[in-house]
C-alpha cells in the first residue's frame, strides 16, 4: 500500500524525526568537509579506465569477423558503456564532483554516452524522481509510464501484458530513458506546449541521431569487409547496457520493503521527512566492489538518494553509519543480494499485471481511494531541493 | 581541413571529444581546456618565482605585452583560480610563456604556486587578456610607476622593446619593500645601463616610505608629458587616479587592477532564481549572482571571481542584470552573464 505520512508509518516522534534528519545533516557536513585529492582520484582513476575500455572494445572489433574477436570486443564495449552511464554519467550529472572546480568534470556540462539528452535527463530524474521519489503520481520513475508497480495504481486490461512490457522496457532501455522527460501523458492529453515538445523532441533526434551514426553506421563502415559484425557487436553491446542498467535502477525502488506514498506525504514535508521518505522508498543490494562500481555504488541507493550530489565513492562508507541510524531507530533498512532483490522486482510486476483481487499483498491493505493520478507539470510541484543537483533549460529557454 | 579532421572524430567519439582520447596519451593533447605543463619553477627572489609553462593544444603566441592569463591550479582534488601578467615577450622562444609570482602572506594559492609547484605539473590556463598593453609602434615618451610585483606587466613590455632593439625615452618608477624584495632587480639595471633612455627609480619603501604622486616631479618631472602605465596596490593606483584627473591628463594613464573594484552597487536586487523551478535567494544588489548561488547550496562554476576567466558564465532567463564593472545591464533572455561580477537589477532567473 501507498502511505499518506511517513511519520505515521514508522512510528516516531516527531523529535526523534528531527534528530535523524540532524545526524544525517552530520554526515553530510563531515563528508562534504573532507571531499579532496583521493576522492578526484578516483574519478579520473574510473574515466581513464573507462576511455580506456571503450578504446580497446573499438579496436579489438576492427577483427570482429572472428567470433573470439566479436565476443572480446563486445564485452570491452559494453562494460565501457555501462561504466560510462552509472558511474561516470549519472553521478557527474547529479553534481558529485562539481566541487572540483573542474568544467571537464562537472554536472552542468557532462554529456553521457545514451539517447537521453543530459539536460532532459536532469529535469526528469535529478529533480522529478529525487524529489518526488515514489509518491504515486509525482514521481514518473514508479513504472515509467509503462508498468504498473504498487497496488495503488489503477489496474487496467492493458496492464495484462506487463511481462512483455518489461522486457522489452529492459532491452530498450535507453530509449525509455530518452523520452522520459517528454511525459507522454500531457502530451496524449494535449497538454504540452507544443513548442517546447518540438525543441525537446529535436534534442532527442539529434542525439539518437549522432549515437546510432556512432554505433551503426561510422564504425562498423571503418571495419570494412566486417562491417555487419561490428554492427551486431555494437548493437549487442548497447542492449547488455540497457538490461543492466534496468535491472540496476528497477532494483532501486521496488524490491518488496520499499514503500510509495500518497501525495498527502509531500503536504508540509520537512527536510527530516524528506529524508526519511527516501529511506524507506529506497532499497539497497549487496555485492562486492566490482558490483558496486559497475553499478554506480546504486547498491547504495538508499545513501544515494539521502545525498544525491556526495561522490559516489563514499557511499560504502556513508552506508555504516545510516545503517546504524536505521538499526538504533527501529527504521527498516531495506537490502539483499541482487539476485534476490530482482527476483522480488519481478515478482511484483508479473503480480500487477493482474488485478488486485486476483493477487494477494504480503503487506496490509490500503482503503481503496479513487484519485487523480495524472502528473502533475512543474508548476503544480513545490520548488527543487538544492541537493538535487541542477538542470539548464535551453530547451525551454528556446 | 582541419576542421573536418575534427568533425569525423567528433563522430567517433560522441558525446565526448576526441581530445578526451587523446589527452590520455599526453594530457597536452587537449583543446577542449586550455592546459600546459610547468617546465621551470625559477627563484626570483626569496619569496618570488617565474612559472615556465608550456601551453598545449589550442594556444595562440600572440599575446600584446602587458596582458595577463589565467591559471588553475588543482590543490587538493579542486581547482583554483588566479590571474597574473605574463612577464615573457610575445613570441616567446621554445613554445612556453611566463608568470612571475610573488607569494602573499596570506595568499594560500600564491604561496602554493611559488613554493608547492612541481616541474611536470599540468595546470589549467585561460587564454591571454587585458588592455593594458603596449602599443605598437609605443609612443616617445613613457612613463611606467608600479609597485611589488606590479612590475610584472611592466617587464613584458620591456623585454619585449630591448628584443626589438630599441627602448624608446622611458622611465621606470619601481616600488618594493627593500631591495630583496625588487623582481628582476638584475635585468632591469643591466637595461638601465645599456639603454641610455632608459631610466630606472629604484624605491625602497621600507625605508624612504611610499612614493606619493605629488612625488612624481621630482621623480619625472616631465610626467605630464608622458604616456602613463600604472600597476601595483590598489590605493596606490587610487591615488594616481585621482592624482591625474586633478591634472586633467586621466587620458594618458593606463591603470591595471588586480582586484575587483566593486562600486557600491546601486543595482536594485531582487529575488535570484537558479534553474526554472529551482532555489531562489533574495540579494541585494551589491552581492554578485555567483555568491548568491553559493549561499542557495547550489554548485556553480567558477574560476578567477573577478570577471576575467569566463569559466562562471550562465545563460540568463528572465529579469535583468548588471554588470558590476561597467555598469552596463543585460536582459537579454539566452544571453551569457558573467554571474561573478554582475548583480541582479530586478529579480532574474538563471538558466542553470
Amino acid at each position: 500500500m501507498a502511505y499518506a505520512d511517513v511519520r505515521e508509518y514508522t512510528h516516531l516522534t516527531d523529535e526523534e524525526v528531527e534528530a535523524i534528519g540532524k545526524e544525517l545533516d552530520d554526515i553530510r557536513a563531515e563528508i562534504e568537509a573532507n571531499r579532496g585529492q583521493q576522492d578526484r582520484d578516483y574519478v579520473l582513476r574510473i574515466i581513464t579506465l573507462q576511455r580506456r575500455l571503450a578504446a580497446a572494445g573499438r579496436i579489438t572489433l576492427f577483427a570482429s569477423m572472428f567470433p573470439p574477436a566479436w565476443l572480446l570486443g563486445t564485452a570491452l564495449l559494453s562494460s565501457a558503456k555501462i561504466l560510462e552511464n552509472m558511474e561516470i554519467g549519472h553521478n557527474t550529472m547529479h553534481g558529485q564532483w562539481d566541487w572540483m572546480n573542474d568544467p571537464e568534470i562537472h554536472s552542468s556540462n557532462w554529456e553521457w554516452d545514451t539517447t537521453q539528452p543530459a539536460e532532459q535527463w536532469k529535469h526528469s530524474h535529478n529533480y522529478i524522481h529525487h524529489q518526488f521519489t515514489n509518491v504515486l503520481g509525482h514521481d514518473n520513475d514508479v513504472g515509467y509510464g509503462i508498468l504498473r508497480m504498487s497496488r495503488d495504481q489503477k489496474w487496467t486490461p492493458y496492464n495484462l501484458g506487463q511481462p512483455i512490457y518489461n522486457a522489452l522496457l529492459a532491452m530498450f532501455f535507453e530509449y525509455g530513458v530518452a523520452l522520459h522527460d517528454l511525459d507522454i501523458e500531457a502530451i496524449r492529453k494535449g497538454k504540452k506546449d507544443p513548442k517546447l515538445l518540438k525543441r525537446q523532441l529535436k534534442q532527442i533526434a539529434d542525439k539518437i541521431g549522432r549515437q546510432g551514426l556512432k554505433d551503426y553506421v561510422v564504425y562498423p563502415a571503418l571495419t570494412g569487409p566486417a562491417f555487419f559484425h561490428t554492427l551486431t557487436a555494437n548493437f549487442t553491446s548497447n542492449i547488455v547496457r540497457n538490461v543492466w542498467a534496468y535491472m540496476i535502477i528497477f532494483c532501486g525502488h521496488f524490491p518488496d520493503g520499499a514503500v510509495h506514498f500518497t501525495e498527502e506525504e509531500l503536504e508540509d514535508e520537512t527536510r527530516a521527512e524528506w529524508y526519511l521518505r527516501q529511506m524507506l522508498g529506497s532499497a539497497n543490494f549487496e555485492g562486492g566492489k566490482l558490483l558496486h562500481i559497475m553499478s554506480g555504488q546504486l547498491g547504495y541507493q538508499i545513501e544515494h538518494h539521502l545525498f544525491p550530489d556526495l561522490p559516489s565513492n563514499r557511499y560504502a562508507e556513508i552506508s555504516v553509519k545510516v545503517r546504524d541510524i536505521c538499526d538504533r531507530y527501529n527504521i527498516p533498512y531495506t537490502t539483499g543480494p541482487l539476485h534476490r532483490q530482482y527476483g522480488q522486482v519481478l515478482r511484483t510486476i508479473m503480480k500487477l499485471s493482474l488485478p488486485n483481487r486476483r493477487t494477494k499483498d504480503n503487506k496490509p491493505a490500503s482503503p481503496e481511494r479513487e484519485r487523480d493520478r495524472r502528473r502533475l507539470d512543474d508548476s503544480e510541484r513545490p520548488g527543487r531541493r538544492s541537493e538535487l543537483g541542477r538542470w539548464t533549460t535551453a530547451a525551454s529557454v528556446g | 581541413m582541419l576542421r573536418n579532421v575534427r568533425r569525423v572524430g567528433k563522430a567517433l567519439t560522441t558525446p565526448l571529444h576526441p581530445d578526451d582520447y587523446l589527452s590520455l596519451i599526453n594530457p597536452l593533447w587537449s583543446a577542449r581546456e586550455l592546459r600546459g605543463r610547468v617546465e621551470r619553477v625559477e627563484p626570483v627572489t626569496e619569496r618570488a618565482a617565474t612559472l615556465v609553462i608550456r601551453p598545449g593544444w589550442g594556444w595562440t603566441f600572440n599575446h600584446q605585452p602587458g596582458q595577463y592569463i589565467g591559471i588553475g591550479v588543482e590543490v587538493d582534488g579542486k581547482f583554483h583560480w588566479r590571474s597574473y601578467s605574463l612577464s615573457s615577450t610575445p613570441v616567446s622562444s621554445g613554445g612556453t610563456v611566463a608568470i612571475t609570482i610573488k607569494a602573499m602572506p596570506e595568499g594560500f594559492l600564491s604561496d602554493h604556486l611559488v613554493n608547492g609547484l612541481e616541474p611536470g605539473t599540468i595546470v589549467r590556463l585561460a587564454a591571454p587578456q587585458g588592455d593594458f598593453v603596449l602599443p605598437d609602434p609605443p609612443p616617445k615618451k613613457m612613463l611606467f610607476v608600479v609597485g611589488g610585483s606590479g612590475i610584472t606587466p611592466v617587464m613584458s613590455m620591456l623585454r619585449t622593446l630591448d628584443r626589438r632593439g630599441t627602448i624608446p625615452d622611458a622611465v621606470l618608477a619601481y616600488s618594493a619593500a627593500d631591495e630583496h624584495d625588487m623582481l628582476f632587480r638584475d635585468e632591469l639595471r643591466a637595461l638601465h645601463d645599456s639603454h641610455p633612455e632608459f631610466r630606472l627609480y629604484e624605491r625602497f619603501t621600507d625605508a624612504d616610505g611610499i612614493l606619493t604622486p605629488d612625488q612624481l616631479d621630482d621623480v619625472c618631472p616631465d610626467w605630464k608629458d608622458r604616456v602613463t602605465w600604472a600597476c601595483g596596490p590598489a590605493p596606490m593606483l587610487d591615488a594616481m587616479e585621482e592624482h591625474y584627473e586633478e591634472h586633467d591628463l586621466r587620458e594618458q594613464l593606463h591603470i591595471e587592477r588586480f582586484s575587483l573594484a566593486a562600486s557600491a552597487g546601486d543595482a536594485e536586487g531582487g529575488v535570484v532564481t537558479f534553474g526554472e523551478g529551482g532555489p531562489t535567494v533574495e540579494v541585494d544588489g551589491a552581492t554578485t549572482l555567483l555568491e548568491a548561488g553559493e549561499s542557495a547550496g547550489v554548485n556553480m562554476l567558477y574560476g578567477c571571481r573577478m570577471g576575467i576567466c569566463h569559466t562562471c558564465d550562465v545563460p540568463l532567463a528572465s529579469g535583468r542584470v548588471k554588470d558590476l564593472r561597467s555598469g552596463a545591464e543585460h536582459d537579454q533572455p539566452g544571453q551569457y552573464i558573467q554571474t561573478c561580477v554582475s548583480v541582479a537589477a530586478t529579480d532574474c532567473t538563471l538558466s542553470i
